[in-house]
């Protein structure tokens, strides 16, 4: 198996969680108490990565991140090299990826946390930070956890997006998952197989672990 | 020293009645005023906008010189900054803190010591110092009403708010706590509102009523005062036709009671563990009427009085008597015919002793 690769991989995964811990936590917060009209058009951009073909994702974002687009062309500008095809790219692309896997469950846990106990909260003099703090987030943080290492779990075998954006560069953007596909074609079948087998274990103890937080799918 | 409590609001729901009520109260130190409703009557969505955790649409919300809503002004001053103590109806303990987290939870502006000092005071007072290290899934329903009576008092909130206090207790632990809160509020000596449908706990906990009905407040007065003189139907409809009357209970004889009521004295069966004032509530609809006494009955009581006013309901008449105090009766129009009542005649009213429920007064 290719240790680099599985580095890298381990690196990706769990910066991406990460980011999607401090991301996703305040909009599932948010997604789960607004009375907002046009809410359902957000969800809907955060679940979009559940249907898109990855191909069609990671394509967006290379034009996004290419020399030729402001957002390329600042970022060499700021750090000397280019976003597309480094690590940086690929964690950027990761974390959209993986925003539904994060979100939902996050925003389902949050909302079942009962109102009253919030208004009691507020009531009792806290604000609203502090009360998701001291109630909100302890009493969401099975479903929370369940939420971190699904997404985790999700973005060490990600695929089609970071062969999109990351392309195969050894150390920087070849994942797990891309050595499969290398070995695959240098008919390396039991390289192959013994990363997927790796793959597939890490991702049955996740699912395993992820059901004994919460009864319910996660995603139901 | 009294604060006022003044709201005029109007709450629009989505697809729902629009909830109106204005009331201007002088509020004592642990004087309590009962909000009396059946549901659906919108007294929840007004105490849930006197916390500041619902927003009236209109009108405004002004306590001890403040203003805490004004619809106009666009005032609304947010829950964290009323210190206003909120109990709900079902306590709303945090499951994830101990007793003493919970009790201490809103303490979080004080030195650490002072907050251990006003937990331990708090307990004290409420009697639970052995549950401190307890969790609310460990506790009885007493148990946590009381914990939560503790973390809203704790912080010492202007104005108590209780929702159906006792609604979620089993029966006899409601009939055990009822007498014990009223006088837990009167020690705490905050001005509290009590919320509630129930007649015996508004009698139980109140010293003043008022009638939400019909989407405003329809009578406000001395508890048993509105309960026996309701001043329109709407608020006779609400509360119900029974007579409330102050009563003090000076004997006791084979489970029975000897109750004092204005100058009568009646037997009442022993509600138990009660003594001294009481309200005596008698349903107009169990009162029978004679002509003249009646050497042999089971009733317990025969209360000689006049009739003082007569006035026909349906196929009913309403009997308002003068027995030694104001006992109102319900009977049918032939048996009021045959018994001969007229407005200054004689009458024999007959109770039953299980017919009088007697609710302490604490």
């Amino acid at each position: 198996m290719d240790l680099q690769a599985l580095r890298l991989s381990l690196a990706l995964a769990a910066a991406t969680t990460a980011a999607l811990l401090v991301i996703g936590l305040p909009l599932a917060a948010w997604l789960a108490t607004t009375r907002w009209r046009f809410k359902v058009v957000l969800e809907a951009v955060v679940a979009l990565p559940l249907v898109l073909p990855p191909t069609v994702l990671g394509f967006y974002l290379l034009v996004a991140m290419g020399p030729k687009s402001p957002l390329g062309h600042a970022w060499v500008a700021a750090f000397g090299r280019p976003l597309a095809f480094s690590f940086e790219g690929l964690l950027v692309a990761s974390i959209l990826y993986g925003l539904p896997f994060a979100v939902q469950p996050f925003a389902a846990s949050l909302s079942g946390v009962d109102r009253r106990l919030v208004e009691a909260s507020h009531t009792l003099g806290v604000s609203w930070i502090g009360t998701f703090f001291r109630v909100t987030l302890p009493l969401a943080a099975p479903g929370v956890l369940a939420g971190a290492i699904l997404t985790f779990a999700h973005s060490l075998g990600e695929f089609g997006v970071v062969l999109m954006v990351g392309g195969n560069i050894a150390g920087e953007t070849r994942t797990l998952s891309i050595s499969i596909f290398d070995s695959v074609e240098q008919l390396d079948y039991a390289t192959a197989g013994r990363t997927a087998l790796f793959l597939l274990a890490v991702s049955f103890a996740v699912l395993v672990v992820t059901y004994s937080l919460r009864r319910r799918p996660v995603l139901g | 020293m009294t604060s006022r409590l003044a709201f005029d609001l109007e709450r629009r729901h989505a697809g729902g009645p629009t909830i109106r009520a204005a009331l201007t109260e002088e509020l004592a130190p642990g004087q309590v005023l009962v909000l009396f409703g059946p549901s659906g009557s919108g007294k929840t969505t007004v105490m849930r906008c006197l916390a500041g955790i619902d927003r009236p649409d209109a009108g405004f919300i002004r306590f001890g010189g403040e203003s805490w809503f004004d619809g106009a002004a666009r005032i609304h001053v947010p829950p964290q900054r009323r210190r206003v103590g909120l109990l709900f109806q079902d306590h709303a303990l945090f499951p994830h803190l101990s007793v003493e987290a919970n009790v201490g939870y809103g303490l979080h502006g004080l030195p650490a010591p002072e907050q251990r000092e006003r937990v331990g005071e708090t307990a004290s007072l409420l009697g639970i110092q052995d549950l401190l290290t307890r969790r609310p899934g460990q506790l009885s329903g007493g148990q946590r009403q009381r914990v939560a009576l503790a973390r809203a008092i704790a912080p010492r909130p202007r104005l108590l708010l209780l929702d159906e206090p006792l609604s979620a207790l089993d029966a006899p632990t409601r009939e055990e706590l009822r007498g014990e809160l009223r006088a837990l509020l009167h020690r705490i000596g905050v001005p509290s509102v009590v919320v509630t449908h129930d007649r015996v706990e508004a009698l139980g906990l109140g010293d003043r009523l008022a009638v939400l009905a019909e989407g405003a407040v329809r009578q406000i007065g001395l508890v048993h005062e509105v309960f026996s003189a309701p001043s329109d139907l709407v608020v006779a409809r609400v509360v119900g036709t029974e007579n409330v009357v102050r009563a003090r209970i000076f004997g006791s004889e084979a489970g029975l009671v000897r109750v004092e009521i204005g100058a009568a004295r009646m037997l009442a069966v022993d509600p138990g563990h009660i003594e001294g004032e009481v309200f005596a509530c008698i349903r107009a609809e169990e009162v029978l009427l004679e002509r003249a006494p009646h050497a042999v009955t089971s009733a317990r009581n025969q209360l000689p009085g006049t009739v003082t006013a007569l006035s026909l309901e349906g196929p009913l008449v309403r009997v308002t008597l003068d027995v030694g105090f104001r006992l109102v009766a319900l009977v049918t129009r032939p048996g009021a015919e045959q018994v001969g009542l007229a407005v200054g005649g004689p009458v024999v009213a007959l109770v039953k002793a299980p017919a009088i429920r007697l609710v302490p007064r604490g």
